[in-house]
């Protein structure tokens, strides 16, 4: 921030200089400085073809689970452990492989795109001639040639333009997402230059602080060496560069050079996995008996190394509670499930021919959780499409194109102010002789530019109407009117708009000699102004039509005399002229100027919303999200468009928190009073359901001034806390007039306050691209403007309404999935291993496993992995029409509710419980007798076999009481998977496997099988395990239900 | 991670696979669309109140089934350790040494007051004895044991230190053949008369068919067993080689039954084996009638050396296996469970019922 006061100065901490076509500076003028920038290259891959394996590895590796895996494989390899290495060593290659191989056409995607912008080739100006090169090899100080409808390949200082005036237009789309031209302006002493030759012979060094972030500002200064004379220096402002990224129009080409290059950082998101951890005491080792002696070897181990190796031997058997197979769930349920996004037909859009893409997985879940929704307005909300609705001429008014029943001459005043009243630029069709032909064939082959999108629109409706302007042509405009006559206006004066004022006017001189001015504005700059004319009616219009969301403009004319007329005109000469304090001047002269007005109509422009763009803002304010509207539109409109969309209603208090109230009273005064009026109203109504709600417009400057406030740490305590305190208390918040990097810096705000809620921005534009990837959930419109936003979202979507069903219907379900998942397996792995852990108090803590290796392994990799797969693809507790119908209901998972603490609790209680079950059930079923009718006793494997036999039955069914969807799918894996289990025992133990050194399975599950107790113990133990599930789902239900509860059994009814 | 393609301006990625997207509509198949039709089942009240009194209806009565079951099957236990300086064992548990050649002999008296009237299992019990050790339950080599020639020259690492003895491998190897139960029970029962009449006891049967016939094989057949164990050596506290453990060929080596039963570790440290059998000999005898009998010991196994306990049980057995009261009063208590929920659901039901049925 610094800069903004040291312009000027001499000294710039970390400024650089750049030499213009590398060439020293003469001797004595400054000590040159060897340049060393790197070259333009991208890079945006992360690995090379050499590195991948090793670093991939790392990476991996990096992560703690995968880490963890690997200690526990690695144990598993060296000392003697009770489980084979196998069972843990084959599922992490298995990760391992599928993410490196994910990885590498990731990356290799990556190599591919880079290249791509690496090569575009790019004209160089090197010794008077122009050379093609490729944009990576472009180097600080070039001189380079840009044409029209191309990119800047780099930051660029404008020296020189085709046109004759020094200027260009660039669109800056893929920046902030303004599709309108900006002219940028030409190094004053360079401006001459005309040919490559001419360019090449300037010798100038510039110098400018360090890149910055900000896209705005930029302060420089630029020394022109001539033959032997002091340098000129000039200062360099935005106005002379011209950003990378950016595109030129309507100049044929310009000279610039190269100033900076900033390598492209992709951001990467990595869901932070937590580990649980699972350690658990070492217990003494019995000593030996005499039937049980251990090797020598063995025996000479140190009691330390002994000791410790038992350690390393009860985690493994434990380390089951976090299976690799999890993961390896958890990763497949995300990678799968997110292709019913893309395989969605309701969020397939006809008109572009595309549905929603997914380029990440990683955060389908979170498509559940979303707190706030950051969206920007135009292009997304709307329809960025501007269109005339109605004109209101005289208190008379019209919609579309029909005509108006008033008198001819306020008519031809109101179209003619319409036309002449604007600062639009006429591009015209190059090769064909515009005019008549654009006309006779019905269709306009010029079109009109203007920084405005509304001018445009009004100047296309009044061409409708009728009245065509044609173009400026040495400073007089025409326009063809209705009888397709050319009438020609003198332009006289250009009284630009500013947001303070409000308005603008145009003097111009009529063929007939008369001086009109004419005015166009917002209503409440306007009507002040104004001495005759409807005003009632136009204003009760007006306001109708504000209603309506539409975007309204006050006309209003006054005719000058010739003496009127050079008092204005020297006026603004004046000011114009004035070195100090210009801006306040011809403010002053405009407020001269812009008095005593007729008021001629009104004029309403629509910039449509997108197809319910409301009901869904509607729909998500039901769920409970924040809805902000963070845009670089001025207030007025985005707030208009905030109504129609629903986003503010009637009812809605309104907070304003712009430079307009902060100007006027300081702004901590402003925030400790919207505070108290914030906190006041909620104290009250905090008892009545019907919470008054409040909406929150803020602007740019308030919101920096804000954010600095606290960077400063001043005195005034800090703003960001009470900022966020009203932000919290309101339901919409209207962000107008932001820089990209401020959406980012307020979505950057709300993540890093307290409640760490979940964010999700939406955009469109590159403008978006900042806020998109600082949110925690992206999400790009595959819009207009570009696919900046989309190739940069971790979702994308044809239009804002499909986020209602991305995150009422899909986020949801992926919520839920995604946590009952990760609960059940939590759940199940804690029946699986807490009765190996009891069974260690019976077996002198030897670490024997209760269960068979293949039981051990195939546990989660093949009886209990498959239904919960599917749960997690196609469970739906809710059917999606409820969802959609009733928003509301994405309330009931809020702030992450099925993955907190006293829920994971109850799993873990659950699974202890059940654990105990099987494990004392067994116990007592084998307490000291046998349970066959030929008195045949059973061993140690028969006990796990029937422990193991009853936890499959048992998580399995439990999981199929949570079932609430059940599919033919559903059935065929639950079934099918304990089929699966009885049949694989049944195998298993049904003949001596050669393979094997053991045989200890053999005929164990067949002899199980054939005693009636053991039958009768397992439905029994089955049925204990379920009840206190089933008990406290009813009793929830029945006694405090959830609005879940209650659409589940408005559908069961049904 | 989709294959995605876009065009703008200079940039464009275009992923394999899916190559261009616009115009690629979703195919409307209703697994796509996550619209499967599908039955939706929801616990309530409702659905659940018929279930619990089912449970309790049909778990009452099994439950009162195995318990009578159980409790009318006849059970006898007799401790022989030797602790008390009363027993009659005492002298043998105290003087007990590996080498001695003369086996330590002991009787116990001990009086049955009601007939055993079916078949009667004689277990012998042992305590305190870890069977399930990690380290014991895979100290054996089942190769060895299937009668496999190279797995009997060169037992499998996993019999470690029992493996080798005197460089002569052991046949069966591993700690659980190593520590095989070696008493011998004789059961007498003391005619009202005065005389002394010995109860035959059946050694056969007494282990998994599967296991005598496929798990456990002589190697080279069940003759000539000497031959086939040529160049082994018996386990280290073993008095006979395992060709010696009986006289029938059908019950000798590595398929006698006592050894196979031995060889099934047990779940639990308190565990008993299957012994004997007492066949029944007619109807009108009861197996064992009401009376004295004496229990006649060879005292080899030591248990002292790590608080064990050894004992003898008799006992019949019912379809349901021995006496376990346990599963009987289990179901009970269950079915009696879910009795009661159900009445305690079908009042909150009836309470909360009629006023969500209001609220939705």
């Amino acid at each position: 921030m610094f800069f903004c006061q040291c312009v000027g100065e001499e000294n710039w901490e970390d400024s650089r200089t750049v030499y213009i076509g590398h060439k020293e500076p003469p001797p004595g003028a400054e000590a040159y400085i060897p340049q060393r920038y790197p070259d333009n290259h991208i890079v945006s891959s992360k690995y090379t073809f050499w590195n991948f394996i090793p670093k991939n590895l790392f990476e991996q590796f990096r992560r703690i689970a995968n880490f963890y895996f690997l200690v526990i494989f690695l144990v598993q390899l060296i000392i003697d452990t009770p489980t084979s290495p196998i069972t843990s060593g084959l599922p992490l290659f298995f990760v391992i492989t599928v993410t490196a191989i994910k990885q590498g056409y990731e990356d290799w995607l990556r190599h591919k795109a880079d290249c791509s912008i690496n090569e575009c080739p790019v004209d160089v100006v090197q010794q008077g001639k122009v050379v093609r090169t490729q944009s990576h090899k472009l180097r600080v100080g070039d001189i380079v040639v840009v044409r029209e409808d191309e990119t800047f390949p780099c930051d660029l200082i404008f020296l020189s333009s085709s046109r004759y005036d020094g200027i260009c237009y660039v669109t800056t789309t893929s920046l902030d997402g303004e599709s309108s031209h900006k002219t940028y302006y030409a190094v004053p002493d360079t401006m001459a230059f005309r040919t490559e030759q001419e360019v090449d012979s300037l010798h100038a060094t510039i110098e400018c602080e360090q890149p910055q972030p900000d896209l705005y500002k930029f302060v420089g200064r630029i020394n022109i060496y001539k033959d032997k004379e002091e340098p000129i220096s000039r200062t360099l402002g935005a106005e002379n560069l011209l950003l990378r990224g950016a595109t030129l129009k309507n100049t044929q080409h310009i000279y610039v050079c190269m100033m900076t290059n900033d390598s492209v950082v992709k951001i990467y998101k990595a869901v932070i996995n937590t580990v649980l951890k699972y350690a658990w005491q070492w217990s003494p080792d019995r000593d030996e008996p005499w039937y049980n002696h251990r090797t020598e070897i063995e025996r000479q181990r140190h009691v330390v190394i002994r000791a410790f190796t038992d350690f390393l031997a009860f985690m493994v058997l434990f380390n089951y509670i976090i299976p690799v197979s999890m993961y390896v769930t958890v990763e497949m349920q995300k990678f799968l499930g997110s292709y019913f996004i893309t395989w969605d037909e309701e969020m397939f859009d006809e008109e572009l021919g595309q549905g929603a893409q997914v380029n990440t997985s990683d955060l389908n879940e979170e498509l559940g959780q979303v707190e706030y929704v950051f969206t920007d307005k135009t292009g997304t909300l709307t329809e960025n499409n501007m269109e005339f609705i109605e004109c209101c001429v005289d208190g008379m008014y019209e919609r579309g194109l029909g005509p108006l029943k008033t008198k001819k001459e306020y008519e031809d005043l109101f179209f003619r102010a319409l036309c002449l009243c604007h600062t639009v630029q006429v591009k015209e069709e190059e090769t064909v002789d515009g005019i008549k032909r654009g006309i006779h064939q019905g269709r306009p082959t010029s079109f009109y530019i203007s920084s405005s999108p509304d001018e445009v629109a009004l100047v296309e409706g009044m061409k409708r109407l009728g009245y065509t302007y044609l173009r400026l042509k040495d400073n007089y405009m025409e326009i063809l009117n209705k009888d397709d006559e050319i009438e020609r206006f003198e332009l006289l004066h250009v009284l630009n708009f500013d947001s303070v004022r409000r308005r603008m006017s145009v003097i111009v001189k009529s063929s007939s000699g008369e001086y009109l001015l004419f005015c166009k504005g917002a209503d409440s700059s306007i009507f002040p102004r104004v001495v005759s004319g409807k005003v009632e009616q136009v204003k009760a219009r007006v306001e109708q039509n504000a209603v309506e969301g539409l975007r309204t403009l006050c006309v209003a004319y006054r005719r000058l005399s010739a003496s009127e007329y050079q008092v204005a005109c020297r006026h603004l000469t004046e000011a114009k002229l004035a070195l100090q304090d210009r801006e306040q001047r011809l403010a002053q002269a405009y407020d001269i100027i812009e008095r005593d007005l007729v008021l001629l109509g009104a004029t309403a422009v629509e910039d449509r919303l997108q197809e319910k763009a409301a009901d869904t803002i509607e729909s998500l304010h039901k769920a409970g999200i924040k809805v902000w509207v963070l845009t670089g539109d001025k207030m007025e409109t985005a707030a208009a468009t905030c109504y129609a969309s629903k986003l503010f209603r009637r009812s809605t208090q309104i907070l304003e928190l712009t430079k307009k109230r902060t100007e006027e009273q300081s702004l901590h005064d402003v925030l400790f009073e919207l505070n108290r009026t914030v906190l006041r109203q909620c104290s009250i109504s905090g008892l009545s359901v019907d919470c008054l709600d409040f909406g929150l417009i803020i602007d740019g400057a308030t919101l920096s001034a804000i954010l600095k406030s606290n960077q400063e740490g001043g005195g005034h305590g800090n703003y960001r806390e009470v900022f966020l305190e009203i932000c919290r208390n309101c339901s919409a918040v209207l962000c107008c007039r932001m820089a990209p990097l401020q959406k980012a810096q307020i979505v950057k705000l709300i993540k890093a306050s307290k409640e760490h809620p979940i964010t999700l921005a939406i955009g469109d534009g590159a403008n978006d691209v900042s806020m998109i990837l600082e949110a925690h959930v992206g999400i790009g419109i595959m819009g207009k403007e570009g696919r900046q936003a989309a190739r940069n979202s971790d979702y994308a979507i044809p239009k804002f309404k499909h986020l209602k069903k991305m995150l009422l219907v899909h986020g949801h379900y992926y919520y839920i999935r995604i946590a009952e998942l990760v609960q059940y397996f939590f759940y199940k792995n804690v029946c699986f291993i807490f009765p190996q852990f009891l069974y260690q108090f019976f077996c002198g803590f030897s670490q024997q496993p209760l269960y068979d290796t293949a039981y051990l392994t195939l546990y989660n990799i093949s009886f209990t992995s498959l239904p919960i797969l599917l749960y997690s693809l196609v469970e739906q507790h809710v059917t999606m029409e409820t969802l959609k119908r009733e928003p509301s209901l994405y309330r009931d998972i809020a702030k992450n509710s099925l993955l907190r603490w006293p829920v994971f609790l109850y799993w873990t209680c659950l699974g202890v419980f059940d654990a105990v079950i099987f494990f004392f059930g067994a116990y007592f079923l084998f307490d000291n007798t046998t349970f066959t009718s030929n008195g045949q006793m059973f061993g140690n494997w028969t006990f796990g076999s029937l422990v193991f036999t009853v936890l499959v039955f048992t998580v399995t069914l439990k999981l199929a009481l949570d079932t609430h969807h059940w599919t033919w799918i559903n059935h065929f894996v639950i079934w099918g998977s304990l089929l699966f289990y009885v049949i694989f025992s049944l195998l298993w133990g049904g003949i001596i496997w050669p393979f094997l050194n053991y045989q200890r399975m053999y005929y164990v599950f067949m002899q199980m099988l054939s005693s009636g107790p053991a039958w009768l113990s397992i439905i029994l133990l089955i049925t204990v395990s379920l009840l206190p599930d089933v008990i406290k789902k009813v009793l929830c239900r029945t006694v405090c239900p959830t609005a879940t509860d209650r659409a589940q059994v408005t559908v069961f009814l049904w | 991670m989709m294959p995605t393609s876009y065009e703008d301006g200079h940039i464009s990625v275009s992923g394999a696979g899916g190559g261009s997207m616009p115009g690629k509509k979703p195919e409307n198949t209703a697994f796509k669309q996550q619209r499967l039709p599908a039955w939706q089942p929801v616990l309530t009240a409702g659905t659940v109140l018929p279930a619990f009194f089912i449970i309790g209806l049909i778990f009452i009565p099994i439950g009162i089934g195995l318990y009578v079951t159980s409790m009318n099957i006849k059970e006898f236990q007799i401790d022989y350790t030797g602790v008390d300086m009363s027993s009659p064992c005492y002298n043998c548990s105290q003087n007990f040494s590996w080498n001695s050649s003369r086996p330590c002999a002991c009787s116990l008296p001990f009086y049955l007051d009601q007939p055993y009237d079916s078949n009667v299992f004689m277990y012998y019990g042992l305590s305190n004895f870890y069977q399930n050790h990690r380290r014991y339950v895979k100290s054996r080599d089942d190769s060895q044991l299937n009668g496999n020639q190279e797995s009997l020259k060169d037992p499998s690492k996993e019999c470690e230190p029992y493996a080798w003895s005197s460089s002569k491998p052991i046949a069966p190897c591993g700690a659980i053949a190593n520590s095989m139960f070696n008493d011998t029970l004789e059961l007498f029962y003391n005619d009202p008369n005065g005389s002394k009449v010995q109860i035959p006891l059946t050694a056969t049967g007494i282990a998994w068919w599967t296991d005598k016939h496929v798990k456990f094989r002589n190697p080279g057949g069940n003759e000539n067993l000497p031959a086939a164990f040529q160049g082994t050596t018996k386990p280290v506290n073993w008095h006979w080689p395992v060709y010696e453990l009986d006289s029938d060929p059908e019950n000798n080596g590595f398929i006698n039954e006592d050894f196979i039963v031995w060889m099934r570790t047990a779940a639990l440290p308190t565990f008993r084996k299957l012994y004997r059998i007492i066949q029944r000999k007619n109807n009108m005898v009861p197996t064992l009638p009401r009376g004295n009998y004496t229990l006649e010991v060879v005292y080899n196994y030591p248990v002292r050396s790590f608080d064990g306990r050894k004992r003898v049980i008799l006992s019949t057995i019912s379809w349901m296996g021995g006496k376990n009261p346990f599963l009987g009063i289990a179901y009970i208590t269950v079915g009696s469970v879910c009795f009661l929920l159900g009445v305690v659901l079908l009042i909150i039901h009836h309470k909360y019922g009629s006023r969500n049925n209001i609220a939705t």
